[in-house]
């Protein structure tokens, strides 16, 4: 009898065994990635700059080099990498607190010059590892630790739209947001980050894509419910969809 | 007199809790108390635990090398502590949960099938109570009086529906050492 | 008063409200976070400000703003974040503005963990930021204290118009003990400097600059007249069981505590030890324990960092005396039992 090959891990994910909770998004993206990767042969030349963040340990979980950046400054880390080493292919993976409050500065202007670098930013609307408090894309009203009424615009100001602020820096060459919380926006996801991948590896801009997620644990539901809530709430303030494409239909 | 205490077990099995009430029954009685909880990536590989210590003069140490009395409601807890227990002092297990015997015998062992009992009170989550029954029955470390109404202000007003049965599985585990 | 059991963490914010703060900006890092998240909740409640910055970088100079308008503002970090608001600390100790950091040191260097530590001592001591100021340090070994030490802060900081820093760690900050804290709102004036608009008088500036060297040199002067002063009259100490002994701990903060037990055991064992615990770090107690070290054949010196404090010892009673040391490092809390066991082999008993 023959066999075919019908699963297999990808290459460019370690064994280790992920940290996250169960429900998770940060897993499915991680594994997104690594066939992206993979796909475009690419993982001997493949950095990964791992944020502060749930994702802490990301660049254990790549079988790739890799380091951890300090807070916030994982794409001024990648822009040293890139700049030193332009033939090395360089991604960073933040959370929206890392990307979005104490990273907003390096993110900005990374995406500014245009660097040659990609990001999987991942939008779970809190700070995840520190334990639920308030982060720059927490939707009105929601309940964190550090906005124990709700979020309000007039004491926090609104969710911050990465993508939308992102749009109009002319170094962006691929800019995306989706989602993973279902099976066609996975198949549709890699897609986005394959392209993100393209901007750098053909040399045309930044490339980001922006992946809202679940984080079950903080939000205090369970696994499916998450999942739900992004339909219900997360899709409503975050629309999905391609925001620049510089990058062009694969051939 | 000092007395000092680690509670440990699975996150969701209420250490912490029982820790705390401890140590506020402690203070209620004019003792000097500490609690000090493990935290961080220390919780992750299976026990949770709290130091809690009750005593005459100022606590010092807020750590101590050799508890007085370990409980244990989990397999790695009993691993992880029974080695650290003082000569003599008092080991308690969950005896519903763990299904081995401690290799020490120059230690008090008490089991409580903390889980069972609570179970037939009705309410598998007061495990935890019907252990702090035990522990106080044993260790005459507080009275009852004093645990019932620290457990009183640690459920608030919002929690005072629960007292009742708190209490009653906190009774169960003071009976079930004889006490 | 009645006594609450509290997380040192949450009694340091309260100590703060009863201080009469009611601005604090900060960025969550473990092992805060209580702190933080209790501001967020009590402080609307007081009709206080409570803002979670975008980073440390933006919590720092948004204590700088709060306090040159004239208000008590606070912020409250961790190691790494602590790293963020050197610069920060260094303008607001240059312009003169009183303010209260807490610090609730973990593991390091770089992100390190979580875990409990001392390993910032230099950092909190010696400077951290750039040019000529001090930063006043105190050191807090129980919840209580931290709740006193929390409010001195505010206290000294006012006092000096310097900004004042609480140093613990995190086993302090997860630690619950009984606390009473009370209403201490020192009033102070402000009225000469303070930012309030220029109504009635001309305008005031406050700053951390002056591009002629003689003049900046003068405010340096002015600061250094203040540390001086400070030197003389803020430093705070402990002793326990001092008198009669031979062997002197000296350790602060969590460590002082432990060490604490280390004295009793040793006594148990007929052993004459003492402890001594700075409780400012800066300005140090020198002179007191100088006078110690002249009386016992031994200091052992014990921390949760490699040797840092080590130093300030150093300075009060080399020659004097035998110094040694012992510390763990990372995040690693030594206990009564290794210390005594250490102190046991230094004097050949083991
Ligand atoms: C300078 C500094 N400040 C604060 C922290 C603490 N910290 C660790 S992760 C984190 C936020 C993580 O949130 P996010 O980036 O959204 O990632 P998530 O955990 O949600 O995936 C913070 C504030 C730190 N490590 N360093
Ligand atoms: S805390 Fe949230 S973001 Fe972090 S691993 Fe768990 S579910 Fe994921
Ligand atoms: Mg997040």
């Amino acid at each position: 009898m023959e066999y075919k090959v019908a699963y297999r891990m990808p290459e460019s994910l370690s064994k280790k065994q992920f940290s996250y909770c169960p429900g998770c998004h940060h897993g499915i993206v991680h594994r997104l990635i690594a066939e992206v990767i993979d796909e475009l042969g690419i993982r001997e030349k493949t950095i990964i700059v791992a944020p502060v963040g749930c994702s802490v340990f990301a660049y254990e979980f790549f079988e790739l080099d890799g380091t951890v950046a300090a807070h916030g400054r994982a794409l001024a880390v990648a822009t040293g990498m890139k700049r030193a080493r332009p033939d090395l292919v360089v991604f960073t993976y933040q959370g929206d607190g890392d990307l979005a409050a104490i990273g907003t500065a390096e993110t900005i202007h990374a995406a500014n010059r245009g660097e040659r670098v990609t990001t999987i930013f991942i939008n779970n609307a809190i700070y995840g590892m520190t334990g639920g408090q308030m982060a720059p894309t927490t939707l009105l009203g929601m309940k964190t630790t550090t906005s124990p009424h709700g979020r309000s615009p007039e004491r926090e100001g609104y969710p911050i739209h990465v993508c939308e602020v992102l749009k109009e820096l002319r170094g962006v060459a691929y800019l995306a947001r989706t989602k993973v919380n279902t099976p066609k926006d996975v198949i549709n996801t890699k897609k986005h980050i394959k392209k993100a991948f393209l901007a750098q590896l053909k040399d045309i801009g930044f490339g980001l894509v922006e992946v809202l997620s679940t984080c079950p644990t903080n939000w205090g539901m369970d696994p499916l419910k998450a999942g739900r809530w992004i339909d219900e709430y997360m899709v409503k303030e975050y629309p999905l969809g391609v925001f620049v494409d510089k990058v062009g239909e694969e051939k | 007199m000092t007395l000092s205490f680690v509670l440990a077990g699975f996150g969701g099995q209420g250490v912490m809790l029982m820790g705390q009430i401890l140590a506020q029954a402690g203070m209620q009685e004019g003792k000097n108390v500490t609690w000090f909880p493990s935290y961080g990536p220390e919780m992750r590989g299976g026990t949770a635990n709290c130091t809690v210590i009750i005593s005459d003069e100022p606590v010092a140490s807020p750590i101590v090398d050799t508890p007085d009395v370990v409980v244990a409601m989990n397999i790695p807890s009993l691993l992880k502590f029974e080695p650290k227990l003082k000569k003599d002092g008092f080991l308690f297990l969950n005896s519903s949960v763990i299904d081995r015997k401690p290799s020490r015998n120059n230690i008090r062992i008490i089991e409580v099938p903390a889980n069972e009992i609570a179970d037939k009170i009705g309410n598998l989550k007061v495990a935890n109570m019907v252990m702090l029954g035990a522990i106080i029955a044993a260790t005459k470390c507080v009275r009852k009086e004093s645990v019932a109404s620290a457990l009183e202000y640690k459920l608030g007003e919002k929690g005072s529906s629960l007292l009742k049965l708190n209490i009653e599985a906190i009774e169960a585990g003071i009976r079930h050492v004889g006490g | 008063m009645k006594k609450i059991m509290m997380k040192g963490t949450e009694a340091i914010g309260e100590a703060a409200i009863m201080a009469g703060c009611r601005n604090f900006f900060g960025y969550p890092i473990t092992p805060q976070n209580e702190l933080t998240e209790y501001m967020a909740r009590r402080l609307p409640e007081v009709g206080g400000c409570f803002l979670q910055a975008e980073s440390e970088v933006a919590a720092v100079n948004m204590i700088y703003g709060a306090a040159s308008v004239g208000k008590r503002a606070m912020t409250s970090t961790s190691s790494p974040g602590f790293s963020l608001m050197q610069e920060g600390i260094s303008y607001i100790a240059c312009a003169q503005l009183p303010a209260v950091f807490v610090n609730i040191v973990r593991g390091g260097p770089g992100l390190g963990d979580i875990q409990p530590s001392q390993g910032d001592y230099f950092q909190a001591t010696k400077g951290g930021g750039h040019g000529d100021y001090r930063l006043i340090v105190l050191a807090p070994s129980t919840v209580q204290e931290a709740v006193t030490l929390t409010e001195l802060a505010f206290e000294l900081a006012d006092k000096y118009r310097n900004p004042a820093l609480v140093l613990a760690d995190g086993l302090l900050g997860q630690m619950m003990e009984p606390v009473e804290i009370e209403e201490k709102q020192v009033s102070y004036d402000n009225s000469s400097w303070a930012l309030t608009g220029a109504k009635d008088r001309p305008p005031r500036k406050v700053t951390s600059f002056n591009i002629d060297p003689y003049e900046l040199e003068k405010m340096n002067l002015k600061l250094q007249e203040k540390y001086r002063k400070m030197e003389q009259e803020e430093p705070r100490w402990e002793e326990f069981q001092t008198e009669d002994a031979d062997v002197l701990l000296v350790a602060y903060g969590t460590v002082g505590r432990i060490c604490k037990s280390v004295v009793r055991m040793a006594r148990e064992a007929g052993l004459k030890v003492g402890l001594f615990r700075p409780i400012t770090l800066y300005p140090y107690p020198y002179k007191p324990l100088e006078e110690l070290a002249k009386h016992v054949s031994l200091i052992l010196t014990v921390e949760m960092s490699s040797g840092q404090m080590l130093e300030d010892v150093k300075l009060a009673a080399l020659r004097l005396t035998r110094i040694e040391f012992y510390g763990r490092m990372a995040g690693v809390v030594p206990t009564p039992g290794e210390i005594f066991d250490h102190l046991m082999h230094l004097i050949g008993r083991r």
